[in-house]
């Protein structure tokens, strides 16, 4: 039986038609339809907005959660309050100045996403980077797994009631942004990644505050584990909660963490090594269960292995240089465009036009983001402008994980749920 | 253009070459990566095949590309891997411009309902059967389909109502 009212409740203020079909398809998300009224003497069934200005949504999340009592019978996530049209926005911008762009998209690990890019041009260009280059990238980029997973730790264990954990993971999480701030001259929005190589090489004082960071992290990640792994109140708010089946993880597109704590190793830095991940020994860490609290022991244990990374690069680093010297494939160092004729045309130059990829060559080209697979899609024309570029993103496939996991559990436990997929919506936006 | 394939990939041209002969259009190889273009009216079958036959069983991203001025206008890519032999391969298929239409491919893999909604929304290509065929990123009262080529940089003013900015004096 069709239900009825649902229609004439909906009285929608804005964007009538949007809303009017975001509850009709939550009608529609089983194939069977069913009434409110009848045997709900109680009234228990409703439907709960929630978001998009809910705290505990990290973002701008929007669940339309249908409700019996306190389980929740079926949810529709809307998503695209954050949309900016970044894809179109690289269609009409060089390479080099959509990097701004990637800053903030998952703009938790800022880093990994101007990698991301560069690497994909890189690919489909043919530049070369220097070895050093890539040992920087590498570093940088398990220091924004590390600066990412501690915000999803703090709000996560805040989201299941310990509220000055958030305090102590944003402690760690300033050391690293002001890691950031000697190396990239930028807290936040680094992007200190370049085509070609890194705008900078480290200077000691940040390869000093780096070591410092990496000898002491350690010990702080062991007193998170002991406060969290045996306590009773954290365990019981997520073990066996959001369970995601090891043999639907796969087909529903999960992706980073969320996939590794059903059982599956897929990580971009083993299946298919981008910078020197060839080169360093770690270990992808995965579960079984596939539940929150698998979730949370796959991401600590990235941590540790993030830090183990670091360590092996400052052995392996070499010195040299930190871009390519090739000033039709990367922009020419400082000196040479102050103090020569030919650096500052070809500065000019990399600015106007940027990087010409062959025409009608594509390419795409995947690293492995803290939340997952983060891939970019790249076709020329032969200009300094993409023709397409498409951003492969891992919190949009783990946020159509949450919109099947979450049917059939308490409506109390949603927000935890959301806390371990750990979703970006600048990103998942785009 | 000679075509450098691993022996998996190799293995699944061939197998590919032998079941779906009519329907294979071309293999061609850029940057790298490995692109096999295909019959728009025999996605699923491929799609299906590779998944079961050929151990692809993860769906990256389906996306759509707006080729503007050529026949066929509008692309749309399923990007697959193969854990068993960590291989990578894109699947294209063209539509045309005039009533885009394709068979969705959640009957394959579940993942691919948002993509597909993606890729409605931003290009306007319809997929027969999929089981909820919304706009994701923007509003259902959109008109445009934003990354058509002939959309313009700065969006089409008035072309839906927006929220209120003044707050109601009721």
């Amino acid at each position: 039986m069709k239900l009825e009212g649902i229609d004439a409740k909906v009285k929608p203020e804005f964007f009538e038609q949007h809303q009017r079909d975001i509850y009709r398809s939550l009608e529609d998300k089983h194939t069977f339809i069913e009434e409110i009224d009848d045997d709900d003497p109680l009234n228990a069934k409703m439907v709960l907005n929630m978001g998009p200005q809910h705290p505990a949504t990290h973002g701008v999340l929007r669940l339309v959660l249908q409700l019996k009592g306190e389980l929740i019978e079926k949810t529709k996530l809307d998503i695209g309050y954050l949309h900016r049209g970044v894809e179109k926005i690289a269609e009409n911008k060089t390479y080099q100045e959509f990097m701004p762009y990637t800053d903030r998209m998952d703009y938790l690990s800022p880093y990994s996403n101007n990698v991301a890019l560069c690497t994909a041009v890189e690919k489909i260009a043919n530049v070369e980077v220097p070895e050093r280059a890539h040992y920087i990238r590498m570093i940088c980029c398990e220091l924004a797994r590390i600066s990412s997973h501690l915000l999803w730790l703090g709000t996560m264990v805040m989201d299941s009631g310990a509220i000055s954990f958030f305090l102590w993971t944003f402690r760690e999480r300033e050391k690293i942004y002001d890691i950031f701030d000697q190396v990239a001259g930028h807290r936040f929005t680094v992007s200190h990644s370049r085509i070609g190589g890194v705008a900078s090489d480290f200077t000691d004082s940040a390869v000093a505050i780096i070591k410092e960071f990496i000898t002491g992290f350690p010990k702080e990640l062991a007193d998170y584990h002991k406060l969290l792994d045996r306590n009773r109140i954290f365990i019981d708010r997520n073990e066996g909660v959001g369970v995601l089946p090891s043999e639907k993880a796969l087909d529903l597109g999960a992706t980073g963490p969320v996939l590794r704590a059903t059982g599956y190793a897929l990580d971009q830095r083993i299946i298919n090594p981008y910078a020197r991940y060839s080169e360093v020994d770690f270990e992808v860490p995965t579960r079984l269960e596939g539940d929150n609290l698998a979730r949370y022991f796959v991401r600590m244990e990235e941590m540790s292995q993030s830090i183990e990374i670091i360590k092996q690069c400052f052995e392996k680093m070499p010195k040299g240089p930190v871009r390519t010297d090739n000033a039709k494939q990367a922009y020419p160092s400082k000196d040479e465009v102050y103090y020569s004729m030919e650096g500052m045309i070809h500065d000019f130059m990399m600015t106007d036009t940027g990087i010409c990829p062959p025409t009608g060559s594509e390419c795409y080209h995947a690293i492995e983001s803290p939340k997952g697979e983060l891939g970019y899609y790249i076709q020329s024309d032969g200009t300094g402008h993409p023709w397409r570029l498409k951003l492969s993103v891992p919190s949009f496939r783990n946020l159509q994980v949450l919109e099947q996991v979450l049917d059939g559990e308490m409506v109390a436990d949603t927000v935890v749920i959301i806390g371990g997929m750990d979703p970006v919506l600048g990103e998942s936006d785009k | 253009m000679s075509l450098v394939l691993s022996d998996s990939l190799q293995a699944t041209v061939n197998a590919l070459t032998d079941t779906f002969t009519d329907k294979l259009i071309e293999v061609y190889q850029s940057s790298g990566d490995t692109f096999i273009r295909i019959e728009a009216d025999a996605n699923i079958e491929i799609l299906s095949f590779l998944k079961k036959e050929q151990h692809y069983v993860y769906l990256t991203d389906v996306f759509g590309i707006d080729r503007y001025t050529s026949d066929e206008r509008f692309e749309v890519v399923y990007n697959i891997t193969n854990l068993r032999d960590r291989e990578r391969l894109m699947v294209k298929v063209r539509v045309e411009e005039e009533n885009p239409t394709l068979r969705s491919a959640t009957e394959v893999w579940s993942s691919a309902n948002w993509h597909e909604r993606e890729v409605y929304d931003m290009f306007g290509v319809y997929f027969e059967n999929h089981p909820d065929l919304r706009r994701i990123y923007l509003p259902q009262d959109f008109e445009y389909h934003p990354l058509r080529k002939e959309f313009p940089l700065l969006g089409i003013p008035g072309s839906i109502d927006l929220p209120n900015t003044t707050p109601d004096t009721e």
